[in-house]
């Protein structure tokens, strides 16, 4: 049963990434005063990509192919692990936050290893950018996890959540410079605005693109589709971790709903605020980046430090 | 104390004292001087709201009037002026380059790990909940130091002297209830003379040496070379 659910539950989430992305589009849409998109629009993008034939350049190894498989894989895989409506279910269970963060790094790896693979100038240049910027980010995001652990004592997502249900409200500053540097990642990793533009393919500034230009058809649709999940992976770790009251914690058919319908409104309200930020900030230069993402090391890093200074007794 | 089991104006204490700290971060990353200025004001802003709910949570009412104080002069007062002389000078266009902004931002967290070794033995003196805070009013010392070393501008050396000044102030409301009245009004008087004198120099030393980049005051001598 509890399986059964898990399963279940992975299935919403990858299917209800992209309705996020259309939704993440819309409120960017509406707040510069165009007409946006309907919220379908990233699904009828899938399905033209995935009816597409898939072009392949001469000189591309098996590494190149198997990249999409790998990508969409390893972020399925996850999405599994991280509680969508629900606590306490058997794969939250069976790996950690860290296991988390070495899914994105295997994913990563490949993407590099495929944008450099045809040899192109692009694809090696955006493998070279996107590893910089997964250097820097990576250890906020584990800095940030360290200051969420110390907190509950586990580094396992469903407990923690678990605890800070139990503990009720408590004004954590730990948490809140946690909460920051974890959104400076999140920006940072999904590529978007002010680190990365997914909407423009301008040569000089892009850095996701740049590795999966050579990508088309079937290919390019399930690495968009694995990206659209990447960006609510992190909108769910966001808000079901410091914001985690609603997710259902038996598995009766009205906490499971109470759960859904929660969690859609905290992202919705996530997005709200993603989508304005995008608006307000102008891109940066790459060079920049560093500073921005040490910005977010320092964050999590004072996170770390006022628990331990200010958060236990002595 | 665990921070659960403390109320929540006791949490909220110490998440403003967390943000003091970041403000303090925050100054040393910064290069422009205006936003300095204002990053300044939102410390002396958030210091203020922590004296008065400190003086809720202590039960001490005189600390409302220092918050008062503090709100009026760090808040608004010295930072208007700050930002006017700035205008004044021409200055708001000015980037000063920062020498290894990362490395000054190790050095920072590095200062804050050391106050809060040195504020460990004081912390256990007593029950005070406010106590564990006295780490990050020194960590707010050292940060100002920090700033007015690494910079070159004298506006910037000012901003570190005041916010060496709000750290202080800090330690004194939430290790000892606050200082007796007589004293707070004469710190308050002294920093409103002393932005007020800061402002002359800084005509006197640009009318000098035409620059406000103290490290041009090196080239100074008495001997022609």
């Amino acid at each position: 049963m509890a399986w059964l659910l898990a399963l279940l539950q992975t299935l919403l989430f990858i299917a209800s990434a992209p309705i996020l992305a259309g939704w993440l589009k819309k409120v960017k849409c509406r707040l510069q005063n165009r007409r946006a998109p309907s919220l379908f629009q990233p699904y009828r993008d899938l399905r033209k990509l995935w009816r597409k034939e898939p072009v392949v350049a001469h000189p591309a190894s098996w590494i190149f192919k198997a990249t999409p498989y790998i990508v969409l894989s390893t972020t399925v895989l996850t999405a599994s692990i991280i509680p969508l409506i629900a606590v306490n279910l058997p794969t939250a269970k069976v790996a950690d936050v860290v296991v988390l963060i070495g899914f994105f790094a295997l994913g990563r790896f490949f993407l590099a290893l495929a944008g450099m693979d045809i040899g192109t100038a692009f694809g090696g240049m955006g493998s070279s950018r996107e590893m910089m910027v997964s250097s820097l980010a990576e250890p906020a995001m584990l800095m940030a996890v360290f200051t969420l652990a110390m907190s509950a004592s586990t580094t396992n997502l469903s407990e923690a959540m678990k605890y800070v249900l139990d503990t009720g409200l408590v004004l954590r500053p730990s948490f809140v410079f946690a909460m920051l540097g974890l959104m400076l990642v999140a920006v940072a990793e999904t590529g978007r605005i002010p680190v990365d533009n997914p909407t423009t393919h301008l040569e000089l500034t892009m850095i996701h693109e740049a590795m999966i230009l050579e990508y088309s058809g079937r290919h390019l649709g399930l690495i968009e589709w694995a990206s659209q999940i990447k960006l609510m992976i992190y909108g769910v770790l966001i808000v079901n971790i410091f914001f985690p009251w609603g997710i259902a914690q038996d598995f009766s058919l009205r906490s499971l709903g109470v759960g859904a319908l929660s969690l859609g409104l905290k992202l919705i309200g996530l997005t709200v605020l993603l989508g304005l930020s995008e608006v307000i900030l102008a891109k940066m230069r790459v060079f920049r980046v560093q500073e921005y993402l040490s910005f977010a090391y320092l964050l999590t890093l004072l996170g770390m430090l006022s628990h331990i200074i200010l958060e236990i007794q002595h | 104390m665990e921070i659960t089991q403390l109320s929540h104006y006791q949490q909220a204490i110490l998440l403003l004292a967390a943000l003091i700290a970041l403000t303090s971060f925050l100054m040393l990353g910064q290069s422009r001087l205006l936003r300095l200025v204002f990053i300044f004001a939102v410390q002396g802003i958030l210091l203020s709201i922590t004296t008065a709910l400190a003086a809720d949570v202590l039960d001490s009412p005189h600390l409302y009037i220092s918050a008062l104080l503090t709100l009026s002069l760090k808040g608004i007062f010295i930072p208007i002026m700050l930002q006017r002389l700035v205008i004044n000078m021409g200055l708001h266009r000015d980037m000063e380059t920062l020498r290894n902004p990362a490395r000054v931002m190790m050095a920072g967290t590095g200062l804050m790990v050391f106050s809060y070794y040195v504020c460990l033995p004081i912390v256990k003196l007593s029950p005070l909940i406010t106590l564990n805070t006295i780490a990050i009013s020194m960590a707010v010392v050292l940060l100002g130091m920090l700033l007015m070393i690494t910079r070159r501008q004298a506006v910037a050396h000012v901003v570190g002297f005041m916010s060496i000044e709000n750290g202080l102030f800090f330690a004194a409301v939430v290790s000892t209830y606050g200082m007796p009245m007589v004293v707070e009004l004469g710190i308050a008087f002294d920093v409103l003379v002393a932005a007020v004198l800061f402002g002359v120099f800084f005509f006197h030393i640009r009318s000098s040496i035409d620059s406000l980049d103290v490290d041009q005051l090196n080239r100074l001598s008495e001997v022609e070379k």
